[in-house]
């Protein structure tokens, strides 16, 4: 663990650099985060954002990249192109979640 | 705690140009061997990597149309199903021990098989379908899920996987 400033914000990340503390997360942050590693943020991508951080709220656990075209409404091929190559890890990344432990 | 202004960002490896293949040939149909080289093809998918399923043998019926939603899992010979083996062939078991394994995949939220292939089939995976086999079984591409990239003989995939990491399930 340790503390990093996101956009003027000091917030607590693990060693990969994943917010942990879901309060600390704010739009202006994801907008930052996306920025780190080159994803310009559209409607598309605030939609899945959103529905992670709903989704993790109610469940508690990150939602993986099947759970967000079932119950999300967006879907896989659309999400490949949004993240490209690892959108799992990319979406929740920018959402200021931990990565999905679920295997599908 | 350490404290540090300078912001972690996590490698994706974006930058590096990923070459890395993975080749699962799949050449059992029962449920519990179907779902070993879905799951794993699936991950690989999701981590950038290149994946090709072939579909071979007793494998062929999980992209049969007609045969892929009635995978059967049987507890016969299996010593992992923890069943007295005399109890193991007596009727009606398989079908009883498939309705667990699909109760179970189902509370886990694990698609079903054609589902799964979908799924598969748009995170990118190549979908190939063993020449021989479709012979064997006179069957041909309108009999096969509808995401198939071909069907192909065995000298084909190997070309096509030059390079690739290869499982064998």
């Amino acid at each position: 663990m340790a503390t990093t400033v996101i956009n003027g914000k000091e917030v607590v990340v693990d060693d990969e650099g994943f917010m942990t503390q879901y309060d600390q997360w704010d739009e202006d942050i994801a907008s930052a985060l996306a920025a780190a590693i080159d994803v310009d943020l559209t409607d598309e991508h605030w939609k899945v954002i959103n529905f992670l951080r709903e989704d993790f709220k109610e469940k508690g656990e990150t939602p993986t990249i099947r759970r967000v075209s079932t119950a999300g409404g967006v879907d896989t091929k659309k999400l490949f192109q949004l993240f490209p190559k690892k959108p799992a890890k990319k979406m929740s990344y920018i959402a200021g979640l931990p990565k999905p432990h679920g295997c599908v | 705690m350490t404290a540090t202004a300078e912001m972690i960002v996590p490698s994706f490896d974006d930058e590096k140009e990923t070459d890395r293949t993975l080749a699962i040939i799949c050449s059992k149909g029962s449920l519990d061997m179907a779902y070993p080289g879905l799951i794993l093809g699936n991950a690989a998918l999701g981590e950038g990597v290149d994946v090709h399923l072939f579909f071979t043998f007793w494998g062929f019926d999980i992209i049969t149309k007609g045969r892929m939603e009635h995978l059967k899992f049987s507890p016969v010979g299996n010593p992992a199903a923890h069943m007295p083996a005399a109890l193991a062939p007596l009727p009606g078991m398989t079908t009883m021990a498939t309705h667990m394994m699909n109760k179970s995949l189902e509370e886990l939220e694990i698609p079903s098989v054609p589902e799964f292939l979908e799924l598969i089939k748009a995170s990118g995976a190549k979908i190939w379908a063993c020449r021989l086999s479709a012979d064997m079984n006179h069957l041909d591409e309108s009999d096969l899920f509808d995401g198939l990239d071909g069907i192909i003989n065995a000298s084909d995939f190997i070309e096509l996987t030059e390079g690739a990491q290869l499982l064998f399930i």
